[in-house]
């Protein structure tokens, strides 16, 4: 199984973070994968978004097309992607931030109101986190344990004091599927 | 086996580097190939090595030049207007017969361009990326590993034929992260510049001086050293082409690609396959000293060739060369900072099928 994750949405939102966790823990799994990032003049507000592979094969191409899983974290990165995921795919809609709904039927949509939870736990720019667990959650990717693991080693030493709060927040997105029957 | 790591291209070069002995980085910032200088500003200083950032890409290059007389293993990284700027000290290199490692993440050009990825630097890298006649070594790495194990061939080749070695990527290359196996530290780098016989490494009043220089005002001389030297590139075009190939067994087209755009291809091949064309690629790792004899052999039992580049048809002029133009070289490319999409590259090859 091939894993092809578009993380999308504004510059400060932590999605090559979020992206680069969930690379390393498919390494940690002994897995195939590639992380390729927008890279350029951008900032917190900009746009940005990562690819994420995560593979039992060997990485051809870390450029994707079409993604099965997408992550969205404003509408611009809705409109942009909606079309690209392959059918059957599965996007994860951050519903306090994104109005509107995924218009594609072949797909499944998880909305989920990351950045209102994580203001609820004080820290909202750990509403990445929350869709991250849901999303290893949900499709198996890597294993929700793993993820943990990756956090410990990933998270910079600048930033080791938010380590439980981050664990809290991806623990938070893996119940919100639990929860919700998905 | 060693521990895999997850590593940007840039990250996975400088740190190869470090490994491989290298002390001595001189830099300046250019997107999209500053990991590599923030990598060496940490790492350099706390293992007692070099780690400037110079006033100008000029005089990296030329502190590069210095430290290299002297038989270490020493290094500079930008992307393409920074390498312009490099290009009269990598002349100067090559016109004194200095290894070093240099690495272009090529950007989109010509002048300022953009920061997006881009091979449009082929030409002026493979050509000779200087005044005078020479030639510098061109590695293109495909992997974040490969980053890693030609950073090691770059110093390894460049000391044996004495000539500056470039690493030559683009811009998605260096911005990637793939897990990766550093090489074993298994260089001392105090032990480098004693096997360099022509170092400026002091006489200890035993012996003559050693001369690093690019200047014979002589012609006669300046003749002979020419002539020494293209000798010496012919010995490398002889021994040190590297390529890869895939599904090149029973292929009636073939993909000839390097870096992001060889993956690209990769994906496409496979779809490609799916329908039933019999499609594979040859991939050059060695751009200079360019692979000419698989293609020449390729040429003998495929139909067509199709380059797919990020410029508007440079490493094609080589395909052809090589083959004698034997055969029709068709092109995909995209340019500017623009990629090619697997699907674009299967429509190309569904084309050639044709």
């Amino acid at each position: 199984m091939t894993y092809e994750v578009i993380m999308a949405g504004f510059g400060g939102q932590g999605l090559l973070f979020s992206g680069k966790v969930l690379a390393h823990a498919a390494l940690i799994e002994g897995k195939e994968l590639s992380w390729l990032p927008s890279y350029g003049p951008e900032m917190r507000g900009g746009t940005c978004n990562c690819s994420v592979i995560v593979s039992d094969d060997p990485v051809g191409s870390p450029i994707i097309a079409r993604p099965n899983v997408l992550m969205v974290m404003n509408e611009p990165s809705l409109d942009k992607f909606e079309s690209a995921v392959s059918a059957g795919g599965t996007v994860f809609v951050d519903s306090s931030l994104i109005s509107r709904k995924v218009e594609r039927t072949d797909i499944e949509a998880v909305y989920i109101p990351a950045t209102q939870m994580a203001k609820e736990m004080n820290a909202v720019s750990l509403a990445n986190m929350i869709i991250l667990g849901a999303i290893v959650k949900k499709t198996g990717c890597v294993a929700p344990e793993v993820v943990e693991k990756s956090l410990r080693e990933t998270i910079s030493a600048r930033k080791a004091a938010l380590l439980d709060l981050n664990l809290k927040a991806v623990e938070m997105g893996i119940r919100f599927i639990e929860e919700n029957g998905k | 086996m060693a521990e895999k790591v997850l590593m940007k291209g840039n990250e996975a070069i400088a740190e190869a580097a470090i490994r491989c002995g290298c002390r001595h980085y001189f830099g300046y910032p250019i997107t999209p190939q500053t990991e590599i200088a923030a990598y060496m500003s940490k790492r350099m200083p706390k293992i007692g090595g070099t780690f400037l950032q110079a006033e100008s890409e000029i005089a990296a290059i030329n502190m590069v030049y210095g430290a290299a007389s002297t038989g270490r293993r020493t290094m500079t990284s930008s992307s393409s207007p920074g390498i312009s700027l490099k290009a009269e000290g990598l002349s100067y290199l090559a016109g004194a017969d200095l290894p070093a490692l240099i690495v272009n993440i090529q950007r989109g050009g010509p002048g300022l361009g953009g920061i997006q990825p881009s091979q449009s630097d082929y030409f002026f890298m493979t050509r000779g990326p200087g005044h005078g006649d020479f030639h510098i070594i061109v590695l293109a790495p495909a992997t974040v590993q490969e980053m890693a194990d030609m950073t090691r061939l770059a110093f390894e080749l460049g000391e044996k034929y004495r000539m500056p070695a470039m690493l030559l990527a683009d811009g998605t290359m260096g911005q990637m992260m793939e897990p990766v196996v550093l090489p074993e530290e298994s260089v001392d780098p105090e032990s480098i510049p004693a096997t360099k016989p022509w170092a400026t490494t002091g006489t200890g009043m035993k012996r003559a001086h050693n001369i690093v220089n690019s200047l014979y005002l002589k012609p006669d001389e300046l003749e002979k050293t020419n002539i020494e030297r293209f000798e010496r590139y012919a010995q490398l075009e002889k021994e040190e082409c590297r390529w890869e190939e895939y599904l090149m067994d029973d292929a009636e087209i073939c993909v000839v690609s390097v870096g992001i755009t060889a993956r690209v291809s990769k994906n496409a091949i496979v779809a490609a396959r799916k329908e039933g064309i019999k499609v594979g690629m040859i991939r050059p790792i060695t751009l200079y000293p360019f692979p000419k004899a698989p293609l020449a052999k390729a040429a003998e039992k495929v139909k067509s060739f199709l380059t797919v580049e990020l410029n508007m048809g440079q490493m094609n002029e080589d395909v052809k060369l090589a083959i004698n133009c034997s055969k029709k070289v068709s092109m995909c490319n995209r340019v500017g900072g623009m990629i090619p999409s697997s699907d674009e590259v299967l429509e190309a090859i569904r084309k050639e099928a044709k």
